[in-house]
């Protein structure tokens, strides 16, 4: 049954895909299909990496409401893009250099959540203390973000809110061809570990019993988490509001937490929701409203629709 | 053999357990009882290196709970504790199969699921094999948990209050089946139990905690007399005899 699932999403996807690159083709073929090439990596990737980043998230902390932006990482990153606004101005700030502008942004927020796990690799793993802390922190970073709002001139704050949505027009080729080196073999680790994650989502003590070295295994998941986290932020800005859908969806269509097929799973469903949704937006909605939106307008309403469809069975 | 030396555990500045020494041998049921905060779910939890040690060292067949791998002591000894909470969709079979981590590291061969299907048969769970663990009665999902436990086929079982929620009938069954274990395969279950004449009735050893200490260690005809019962729970009862083993008349 679960394979069936699977195929059936993967199809959807490959469909997606074909759509996005397909639809309302013409000019210049190998130049138009060369930059939608781009952009489909980017939207592959930062699928990949929503989608991980908040089932391994999830399964750490046992936890299945939760995303990783609990942990302050894209409140980070809009304050850092506030205060480069902030200090350089509008036209300051566009011409910073995208490589070492990527390259910062990643390791900052690596930098901090190895600060936030600190608490974890020291002491015994209190993950109530851990997520208090990722929340404070975020507090934190978004009441800053919002005192420079407020300091800022209507065009620098302009410049400002434009990279508070994921933005998948301006993208650079070779930026998001590391970013998706980077996630696809964090992918890779993920489904080598794939059975020994259905043990860790039984929570620290039943996972200890079952010989799992806990505050090991923890550690490197929460960095991974972070590592995906970081650079598909730093890529094309922040995208947590599809996590928790994804992960919510790929569970209730397969109806199995096993990690074998909800790691793939959940990374079709985000393949299928970004990319055919960027593929309905750009063709059918002619771009008139924001991806952020039609995605959490139409996952929303599929999600109630199988909470209805699942209570009736 | 568990080992266990000159163990302390404080809680905050609390003493939880003082001056524990303790030798198990392998076979056998052995009953920790004792009133509430006693410190024998702590005991269980530092065996079972749930917890880290402060002071004190325990051996699990020789081997340092504090150093040896994981793994390695995950095929020696199961624990099962009050409290499992899961999150996400699991069915009990897939629970159950868990158990056999350990051993094969998540890629089960058709002797792991043989055993899966046994320990499903052998626990009454084998009706619910596909239900979600969320869809379960407090007792159904406790008997998933033990057939899991059982399932990791270690020679020692550490089971924190397993009759919890159990009814009657699914008690005296666990009861047996360890007995059955523990007769037939020389395994060691330590078990925390609040009904006593649960312990009286299937125990080889009881071992009586009060207030961080070992109130009373040996058989139950040793330990279930009225003085001790009166030293370790704080009241006189009656103990009379049933079946050739001691029954303790404790709700009189």
């Amino acid at each position: 049954m679960h394979k069936r699932r699977l195929v059936l999403l993967a199809v959807l996807a490959v469909v997606s895909v074909a759509a996005f690159l397909t639809l309302g083709l013409r000019g210049n073929l190998a130049f138009v299909l060369q930059i939608r090439a781009v952009k489909l990596l980017a939207l592959v990737q930062v699928s990949v990496s929503v989608a991980l980043s908040t089932v391994l998230f999830q399964t750490v902390t046992a936890n299945r409401i939760l995303t990783p932006s609990i942990m302050g990482l894209d409140a980070l990153y809009l304050f850092g893009q506030a205060l480069l606004v902030f200090l350089l101005g509008g036209l300051g700030y566009a011409a910073i250099g995208g490589g070492w502008k990527f390259a910062a942004e990643v390791l900052i927020m690596i930098v901090l959540a190895a600060v936030l796990l600190r608490p974890l690799l020291t002491a015994r793993l209190d993950m109530s203390l851990l997520l208090l802390t990722g929340v404070t922190i975020g507090l934190l970073f978004r009441s800053l973000t919002q005192l420079l709002f407020r300091l800022l001139d209507p065009n620098a704050f302009a410049v400002v809110q434009t990279a508070s949505f994921a933005n998948f027009n301006a993208l650079r080729a070779d930026l998001t061809i590391i970013g998706s080196i980077v996630t696809f073999a964090t992918a890779v680790v993920c489904w080598h570990h794939r059975h020994r994650l259905d043990v860790v989502a039984l929570g620290r003590e039943a996972a200890l019993g079952l010989g799992i070295d806990w505050s090991r295994t923890a550690t490197l998941l929460l960095l991974m988490v972070a590592l995906l986290v970081a650079v598909s932020t730093a890529l094309v800005g922040p995208v947590s509001f599809l996590g928790l859908l994804v992960a919510a969806l790929a569970e209730r269509v397969l109806g199995t937490s096993r990690h074998a097929v909800i790691l793939p799973a959940a990374a079709l469903v985000a393949i299928i929701l970004l990319v055919g949704g960027q593929a309905i937006f750009q063709h059918l909605l002619g771009s008139a409203a924001t991806l952020g939106v039609v995605i959490e307008f139409a996952g929303g309403i599929a999600f109630l629709l199988l909470l209805y469809l699942g209570s009736r069975t | 053999m568990i080992r266990i030396e000159d163990l302390n555990l404080a809680h905050g500045g609390t003493p939880v357990l003082r001056d524990i020494n303790l030798t198990i041998d392998r076979g056998g049921i052995i009953a920790l009882v004792g009133p509430n905060g006693a410190g024998k779910s702590s005991l269980l939890s530092l065996i079972a290196r749930l917890r880290p040690l402060q002071t004190g060292r325990i051996f699990i067949d020789g081997l340092p709970v504090t150093t040896t791998p994981g793994r390695e002591l995950a095929r020696r000894m199961a624990i099962l504790r009050q409290d499992g909470v899961f999150a996400g969709r699991l069915t009990v079979r897939e629970l159950v199969s868990l158990g056999r981590f350990p051993h094969n590291q998540g890629r089960s061969t058709p002797q792991d699921r043989a055993r899966v299907e046994e320990a499903l048969v052998q626990f009454g769970v084998a009706d619910l094999a596909e239900r979600f663990l969320e869809t379960l009665s407090g007792g159904q999902r406790q008997r998933a948990l033990v057939a899991m436990t059982f399932c990791q086929g270690t020679d020692y079982l550490l089971l924190d209050e397993p009759l919890n929620n159990l009814d009657m009938f699914h008690a005296r069954h666990l009861m047996q089946s360890l007995r059955r274990m523990a007769d037939e395969e020389a395994r060691t279950a330590i078990i925390v139990l609040h009904d006593i004449n649960q312990a009286a009735a299937y125990a080889d050893r009881i071992i009586a905690m009060r207030d961080g200490r070992i109130a009373s260690d040996g058989t139950p005809g040793e330990v279930l007399t009225v003085d001790t019962l009166a030293a370790v729970f704080g009241y006189r009862m009656q103990v009379t005899a049933a079946a050739g083993r001691p029954l303790v008349l404790h709700h009189l």
